[in-house]
């Protein structure tokens, strides 16, 4: 290696920083510039003197950790924030249960159809999310729904759906329609990759089918169980499009209903653009800490069974 | 595991070939449970796809009046009236969609290959470390870079323009991780370094040698974007107001704004959500042959 390295020309050595052109530009002008503007942003406010007219009146000052302050103590903030961990605590943990219980079913000797549920499954994913929420924001309708259609058939009651704790299963539900299919191919990709030799043994012993899914699959396949739970606890701090699909069928989805639907809201919609970027700041921070924090343990981990 | 075939999946997957072919012949019984479950799955996952496409065509009347799936006799009206809506701005916002998504992710294909390819084969300071900051753009929440983006283009006055909904998709981590754990895998160093013996120039490298080399992964990045950007909502929501830019995704949401308080416009968002999932879906079951999604999982053997 070090022999190659020595024989680079002058060319090899410029090459990659060449290549790497036209990502950092988009980088720097799309990502940090863009960082760096809502940061500086979040430190200033505009001061009103007198009655806040004529062009003087409105001025932008420092404001320093005012913002964030007043985020960290906005009630709206929190409840939304609360509400979406809520969302998330169903989300996650269905989501990616149905995605492990299909890629093992998919997996199993003997099971037929594979090739078209496994596609079926997968379907939704290419289904745009708003287009998704607006699907099921109809089955959620009592006019058009054949869910209502059945329940009053039967003379069973009728739940609001789109309305107090239902809304949390009606959001989640989505969720879980367009995201199960991803997550099963992944996990079911690296089940794949396992070696057949290796339940050539466990089969010798006579484990049956559960006992080799329960203590060979899954274990194995740990790594991507992870990979799925981190993005999907990233994709639910970063809820947006289904509630905002959703609002115009129901009155119990509040402008506020996600944090980062408040930060649209104050945006663009109160035009109070330091105190939006300040609530932004706080949420990027949040997922940072918690994506690394993940990270970290997983990777700990991961050194323990190896040395194991 | 036997009687499965993955369509995409290449030998890379690593379940070595052949290996199935010693054992004795399967006896034919189904395994029940599995089978069951997977139709269970299906079912539902199929069912709001169903249920759109027998919606598309009740007319307006028959939507509220007739059994959810029973299929009713307005689809040639309901395309009619969406043909009509406004002249016809729903086609241009399926042309928008399929101009952002398909420049969008031919522009961000090649920047992923570009990045990942520099990456993957050369070993120069700084490499991890840029690697490093490009994938945290992954865990940025999109809203927290689309409102200061929104910001700083109207500085430049680019917002409501196609730029503005362009510009900022062409750079996506993900693709460029991909790229790099696809060149990783897929070009070998002494090939590049034969080249290199050669006199090739590394740009020749490059274009000849190593590009063709990458083309299956750069084909999955491909089509992960463009799904990424068809898909996307939020930008072009808070980048553009000029309706006749919009994408589908945003013209759908605009139909349903309307229509949600006049329930005469529902056939015209149902037959418009119908019609817009059609290409994805089309494209999708043709591609997925092809698609190696493998590669998502970073299940290539480096």
């Amino acid at each position: 290696m070090k022999s190659t390295a020595r024989r680079q020309s002058y060319g090899a050595k410029r090459a990659p920083y060449a290549f790497l052109i036209p990502a950092t530009i988009l980088f720097a002008l799309f990502f940090a510039l863009p960082i760096g503007y809502a940061l500086w942003l979040s430190f200033r406010k505009v001061k009103v003197s007198g009655l806040g007219l004529g062009s003087g009146a409105r001025k932008e000052v420092w404001a320093g950790l005012e913002n964030y302050t007043d985020a960290l103590t906005d009630s709206e903030l929190l409840h939304g924030t609360l509400r979406v961990l809520g969302y998330g605590c169903i989300v996650v943990p269905v989501m990616l249960g149905l995605a492990l219980l299909f890629a093992l079913m998919l997996d199993s000797e003997k099971v037929r159809l594979a090739p078209f549920t496994r596609l079926a499954i997968f379907l939704p994913y290419a289904i745009p999310g708003v287009v998704a929420a607006l699907l099921w924001g109809f089955l959620y309708l009592p006019d058009v729904s054949p869910f209502y259609f059945v329940l009053d058939r039967l003379g069973l009651p009728q739940p609001d759906l789109l309305d107090g704790g239902p809304l949390y299963l009606a959001l989640s539900n989505i969720a879980v329609w367009g995201g199960t299919g991803f997550n099963m191919i992944v996990i079911y990709t690296s089940l794949r990759a396992i070696p057949a030799e290796v339940y050539e043994a466990a089969k010798l012993d006579g484990a049956t089918p559960t006992q080799i899914a329960l203590r060979i699959k899954i274990p194995m396949v740990a790594p991507s169980l992870v990979l799925t739970f981190f993005f999907s606890v990233i994709a639910t701090l970063q809820m947006f499009n289904e509630p905002t699909t959703l609002k115009p069928l129901t009155n119990s989805v509040s402008t506020t209903w996600s944090p980062l639907m408040k930060v649209y809201r104050d945006a663009f919609g109160e035009g109070d653009l330091h105190s939006a970027a300040a609530q932004a700041v706080i949420i990027a921070v949040a997922t940072l800490l918690l994506s690394f924090g993940f990270l970290r343990a997983a990777n700990r981990r991961q050194k323990q069974e190896a040395a194991r | 595991m036997s009687s499965l075939t993955v369509p995409g999946a290449e030998p890379l997957a690593g379940s070595t070939p052949g290996t199935d072919r010693g054992r004795p012949p399967l006896r034919r019984r189904i395994a029940l449970i599995p089978t069951v479950t997977l139709l269970l799955g299906a079912i539902y996952c199929l069912l709001p796809v169903a249920w759109v496409v027998i919606a598309a065509t009740k007319s307006g009347r028959e939507l509220f009046s007739t059994f959810t799936f029973l299929p009713g006799t307005g689809f040639a009206g309901n395309v009619r009236d969406l043909n009509a809506y406004r002249d016809g701005v729903y086609w241009e916002w399926m042309g928008n969609s399929a101009l952002y998504a398909g420049l969008g992710a031919l522009l961000s294909t090649c920047v992923s290959a570009f990045s990942g390819y520099a990456l993957a084969t050369y070993r120069f300071r700084g490499r991890e470390a840029i690697f490093n900051v490009l994938l945290a753009g992954v865990l940025m929440p999109p809203v927290i870079l689309a409102v200061p983006q929104y910001l700083l283009l109207a500085k430049a006055d680019l917002t409501d323009s196609y730029l503005s909904v362009l510009l900022p998709q062409i750079l996506s981590p993900y693709g460029v991780y991909l790229a790099r754990i696809y060149a990783a895998a897929a070009v070998p160093a002494d090939v590049v370094e034969a080249g290199r013996m050669d006199g090739a120039s590394e740009w020749r490298i490059f274009t000849r040698i190593a590009l063709p080399m990458m083309i299956p992964g750069m084909v999955t990045v491909f089509l992960f974007q463009f799904v990424a950007i068809w898909n996307n909502f939020l930008l072009p929501y808070i980048m553009l107001s000029d309706d006749e830019k919009f994408p589908i995704t945003l013209g759908l949401f605009t139909l349903l704004e309307q229509g949600a308080n006049t329930p005469a416009l529902y056939t015209l968002v149902i037959t418009g959500a119908f019609l817009a999932v059609l290409p994805l879906v089309a494209l999708f079951l043709v591609i997925q042959r092809f698609w190696s999604l493998d590669l998502l999982s970073g299940a290539v053997k480096s």
